[in-house]
C-alpha cells in the first residue's frame, strides 16, 4: 500500500509539473507591417467564415508570425470574432483532419494549415469537403493533386534571408575592422530544423547575403531534426558558438537559438519576427513572411467565388516578404540603409539571390540542375530550373526547391 | 519515570474499508471542490464567466457528431494501452513501456504498409501488418520480461529505456521513409492507393477501432478475472513467495504477462497506423503510454471502470482545446484546470484509503473528513 501512495503521490508531482511546465518565454509581439496597399472590398466578407489549424501556438516565433498575420487579416477586411476560428497544437496526424473536419462543421468556408506536415490531412480533408477551399502554407502537393480545393501557398522568402544575410555581413566587416576578429575567422553559424529544401534555401540565401558584403565568410550548419525543440536548438546554437562561430542564425521555431545568443553575447539574425525584447544587446534583424497579403487575397477570393490559384508566391512587391526594424544596439552602423538599398535592386531585378556566378557546387559553376519540384516521393528531379544562369527558386512552385550543398558552408551533421 | 507519551499534532492511519457510497462521496466532494478551485482561478486570471468555460469543456466533446466519434476514438485508443498495461501492474510488474511497445506496433504496421505496397495485395498486407505489430509490441514487451525474470533487473527502467530505443527507431526510420526529402515526415502512406488501410465502417471512420477496443476490453475483463492465468497474475502480484509456495511459476508467468501486455500495445500501434492515422511519427502514440499507468491506477486495474478514467482523461484533454479555440486562451491555461482536477482526484484515493487524526487537548482523537 506505500507503493501505492507513494505512485499516487508521484503522479501528482508529474501532473502538477506538466500543468506548469509550458511558460516559455513569449517572442515579442510585433506590428503586422507595411500592407494597406492591398485592395480591398471591405464589405464583401460579411457571411464568411474562415478556419486556422496551428501546429503550436504563440510560443513559437512561427506559429506566432501566423496567428498575428490571422488577426492582421481579419481586421483589416473588419471580419468579426466569429467569422475566424484558430486551432492551436494541431498535430501532423489525424488530428488536422478532425480539426479541419471540425472546422468546416462549424460553417468554415475556408480552412488555412500552416505546417508543412499538416498537408496530407489537409489533402484528404480537402477530398471529403469539396465545398470548402483548403490552403496549405509552405506545402508542394497542390499543382500536383489537381483538386479545384486545394491550394498552397510560399513567399520568396529566400529573398528576405539575403537581405538579413547582408545585415550579418556588415556585422561581420564590423567585428574584423575593429579588430575582435580576423577576416578569416569569419564563421557564421546556423541552426537548422531538417536538411529539407525549405531549410537549405534559407540559409543558402542567407549566406549568400552575407557573403555579398564580407567574402571571406563562412558558415557552419547543424540540424535538431524538430520544427520546435527549445532546449535542442539551444544546445546546438551553443555547440556553433564553441566551435567558433562569431554570429548565429536559425530556422528552427523556439526561443532556443536567440537566447542561446544573448547569453553568450554573440549577434543573432532571427527569423518569423522580432526577438528583440528577449535578446535585446545581440537581436539584429529578423526576416519573416508576412502572410496577411495572402489571406486577405484568399479571404476575398472566396468571398467573391473567385479561385485561389493552386499555388500563390508572396514576394517583396507583395509585402509577404519583409525585414523587422533593425536594433541599433547590436547592428553595424549603416546596416538599415545598405539593406534598403539592396532591396531595391532585388525589386527591380537587377540582383538575382541565386546568380549562379556568385557561388559554387564541389568547386564547380552550375549551368543544368534538375529540382524535384513535383515531388511525388521518387526523389527524382525532373525540372531544369537553371535559365540565364539563374536558379529560379519559388517559380515553379511556391514552397522551395533549392536543395543544393554549396561551397563555403559546412554541414556539421552530414 | 514519566509514562506519558507524546502524541504528534497530525497522525494518519489507514482506514478500514469504506462502504462504497462514502468513498464515492469522498470522491464526487473532490471533484466539485476541484471545480470551485479552478472556477476561483478562471476568474481572477483571465476574468471568463467560469460555468461558459465548463459548458465549452463540455462542448468539446459533445458538441457535435462528429466530436462525439473523435471522444470515442481518442478513448478507445487510451483505454487499449491501459488495458495492455493493467495484466502487468496488477503483478506488480511496473510497466511504464507502454509508449514504446506501441511504437513498435506502429512501426512494424508501417513498415509492412510500405515495403509490402508493391509485392501483395491489399488484403494480405493488412493480415502481415496485424501480425508483424503483435508480434513486435509483444517482443517490446517480453525483453525487459526475460531480462527480469533472468536476472532481477528492474523492469521500471527497463521498460522506460525501451521506449526510447522505439522512439530513436522510429525517428530513424521516417528519415528512410521520409517525403519529400530531408523534410523529416512521412506523410500519409499510400494516399492514393490506400494499401494497407484498415476498411472502413459506413460512413463512421473509428467505428472499426471503437468496436475492437470494446472486444478487447470485454476479453481483458474475464481474463483477469475468471481465468487461471489471471488469477496465477494477482496471485504474483500480492505475493511472489506465495505464489512460489504454491507452485506458481513466477518466472513463466511474468514473461507471459509481459508479452501479452506488449502485444496489446501493439495492437494499439497497428490501429493508430493502419486505421486512424495511416502515417508514422515519432510522436504518434502522444503520451498514451504513460497516461494510460494513470487511467489503469486510477480504475484500480478494473477494465470496466478503466472505460470511465480514460474518458475522465480525453474529455479533459478535448475540453482544453475547446477552450483555447472558443476563448482564445492559450492552451497551457486549460492544461492548468486539467491538473488542478486531476491533483483533487488522485488526493481524494488518499482521503478514502487513510484518515487523519488531529491531537486534542484532551487526548481524544476523532477522525477528520476531508
Amino acid at each position: 500500500m506505500k507503493k501505492l501512495v507513494a505512485l499516487l503521490l508521484a503522479l501528482t508531482l508529474c501532473i502538477g509539473l506538466c500543468a506548469c511546465g509550458a511558460t516559455a518565454e513569449k517572442p515579442a509581439e510585433e506590428n503586422p507591417a507595411t500592407t494597406g496597399e492591398t485592395e480591398t472590398p471591405a464589405t464583401a466578407a460579411k457571411d464568411i467564415k474562415v478556419g486556422f489549424i496551428f501546429l503550436h501556438d504563440e510560443n513559437s516565433t512561427y506559429d506566432l508570425n501566423f496567428i498575428n498575420a490571422a488577426k492582421a487579416a481579419a481586421a483589416e477586411l473588419g471580419l468579426s470574432d466569429d467569422q475566424v476560428m484558430m486551432k492551436t497544437n494541431i498535430a501532423e496526424s489525424q488530428a488536422c483532419y478532425d480539426a479541419a473536419a471540425e472546422l468546416v462543421d462549424a460553417g468554415c468556408d475556408l480552412v488555412i494549415t500552416d505546417s508543412f506536415g499538416h498537408e496530407s490531412f489537409a489533402l484528404a480533408a480537402a477530398k471529403d469537403f469539396p465545398e470548402v477551399q483548403f490552403v496549405s502554407c509552405t506545402g508542394v502537393k497542390a499543382h500536383t493533386e489537381g483538386l479545384s480545393n486545394f491550394h498552397n501557398a510560399f513567399a520568396s522568402i529566400y529573398e528576405g534571408r539575403y537581405l538579413a544575410g547582408v545585415a550579418a555581413g556588415l556585422k561581420l566587416n564590423e567585428m574584423i575592422e575593429n579588430g575582435d576578429i580576423t577576416a578569416e575567422e569569419a564563421k557564421m553559424g546556423y541552426v537548422g530544423a531538417y536538411p529539407y529544401a525549405e531549410v537549405k534555401s534559407g540559409y543558402t540565401s542567407f549566406f549568400l547575403g552575407a557573403r555579398s558584403i564580407c567574402p571571406s565568410v563562412t558558415m557552419e550548419v547543424t540540424f535538431t531534426s524538430s520544427w520546435y525543440d527549445e532546449a535542442l536548438e539551444k544546445e546546438a546554437a551553443n555547440k556553433l558558438i564553441n566551435n567558433g562561430c562569431v554570429l548565429i542564425s536559425q530556422h528552427a521555431d523556439s526561443m532556443g537559438a536567440p537566447t542561446a545568443c544573448e547569453t553568450a553575447g554573440v549577434p543573432n539574425v532571427s527569423y518569423n519576427g522580432s526577438t528583440v525584447a528577449a535578446c535585446p544587446n545581440t537581436f539584429i534583424v529578423s526576416s519573416r513572411i508576412d502572410w496577411t497579403p495572402f489571406f486577405v487575397y484568399a479571404i476575398n477570393c472566396v468571398t467573391a467565388g473567385e479561385d485561389i490559384g493552386y499555388d500563390w508566391t508572396g514576394t517583396l512587391a507583395t509585402g509577404s516578404v519583409v525585414l523587422t526594424d533593425v536594433n541599433e544596439a547590436a547592428a553595424a552602423a549603416g546596416t538599415a540603409d545598405k539593406i534598403a538599398e539592396v532591396m531595391k535592386s532585388l525589386e527591380d531585378g537587377s540582383l538575382k539571390v541565386f546568380d549562379t556566378a556568385t557561388f559554387t557546387v564541389n568547386g564547380e559553376t552550375l549551368t543544368t540542375y534538375l529540382a524535384d519540384v513535383d515531388d511525388l516521393g521518387d526523389y527524382v528531379g525532373e525540372t531544369e530550373v537553371i535559365s540565364d544562369g539563374v536558379f529560379l527558386e519559388s517559380f515553379y512552385r511556391s514552397a522551395p526547391y533549392f536543395d543544393l550543398d554549396i561551397d563555403g558552408i559546412t554541414n556539421l551533421d552530414a | 519515570m514519566n509514562k506519558k507519551t507524546k502524541t504528534p499534532l497530525i497522525h494518519i492511519t489507514k482506514r478500514d474499508a469504506l462502504p462504497w457510497y462514502k468513498s464515492w462521496g469522498i470522491r464526487a466532494a473532490a471533484i466539485l471542490l476541484a471545480l470551485i478551485v479552478c472556477s476561483v482561478i478562471t476568474t481572477t486570471m483571465t476574468g471568463e464567466n467560469p460555468l461558459q468555460v465548463y459548458a465549452t469543456i463540455f462542448n468539446g466533446s459533445f458538441g457535435s457528431p462528429r466530436k462525439v466519434w473523435v471522444l470515442l476514438q481518442n478513448i478507445a485508443m487510451l483505454l487499449c494501452i491501459a488495458l495492455a498495461v493493467t495484466p502487468a501492474f496488477k503483478m506488480r510488474f511496473w510497466n511504464i513501456g507502454g509508449e514504446g511497445q506501441v511504437l513498435a506496433g506502429a512501426l512494424a504496421a508501417a513498415a509492412c504498409m510500405i515495403c509490402l505496397r508493391d509485392t501483395l495485395p491489399n488484403a494480405l498486407v493488412i493480415v502481415c501488418m496485424c501480425v508483424s505489430s503483435i508480434l513486435a509490441g509483444a517482443l517490446w514487451g517480453f525483453i525487459p520480461a526475460y531480462f527480469k525474470a533472468k536476472y532481477n533487473t528492474n523492469e521500471t527502467l527497463f521498460t522506460l529505456m525501451m521506449n526510447y530505443v522505439a522512439m530513436q527507431l522510429v525517428a530513424y526510420f521516417v528519415i528512410v521513409w521520409e517525403n519529400p526529402k530531408g523534410s523529416g515526415q512521412i506523410g500519409i502512406i499510400n494516399q492514393s492507393t490506400e494499401i494497407g488501410w484498415f476498411p472502413q465502417i459506413g460512413s463512421y471512420k473509428y467505428l472499426l477501432n471503437i468496436l475492437i477496443v470494446a472486444v478487447v476490453t470485454i476479453l481483458m475483463y474475464f481474463y483477469l478475472n475468471y481465468t487461471k492465468h489471471g488469477y496465477e497474475i494477482a496471485v504474483v502480484g500480492e505475493s511472489e513467495r506465495t505464489a512460489r509456495y504454491v507452485g506458481i511459476k513466477v518466472d513463466k508467468v511474468i514473461v507471459r504477462t509481459m508479452i501479452l501486455s506488449g502485444a496489446v500495445c501493439g495492437l494499439c500501434g497497428l490501429l493508430l497506423v493502419g486505421s486512424t492515422n495511416h502515417t508514422l511519427t515519432t510522436s504518434i502514440a502522444d503520451g498514451r503510454g504513460f497516461t494510460a499507468v494513470m487511467v489503469s491506477w486510477l480504475a484500480k486495474f478494473n477494465p470496466i471502470w478503466m472505460i470511465f478514467t480514460s474518458f475522465l482523461l480525453v474529455f479533459l484533454s478535448r475540453g482544453a482545446g475547446e477552450i483555447s479555440t472558443a476563448f482564445g486562451l492559450n492552451q497551457s491555461f486549460s492544461e492548468i484546470l486539467t491538473g488542478i482536477i486531476l491533483f483533487f482526484i488522485i488526493g481524494s484515493e488518499f482521503f478514502i484509503t487513510y484518515k487523519i487524526n488531529f491531537r486534542k487537548s484532551a487526548g481524544k482523537e476523532v477522525a477528520s473528513h476531508v
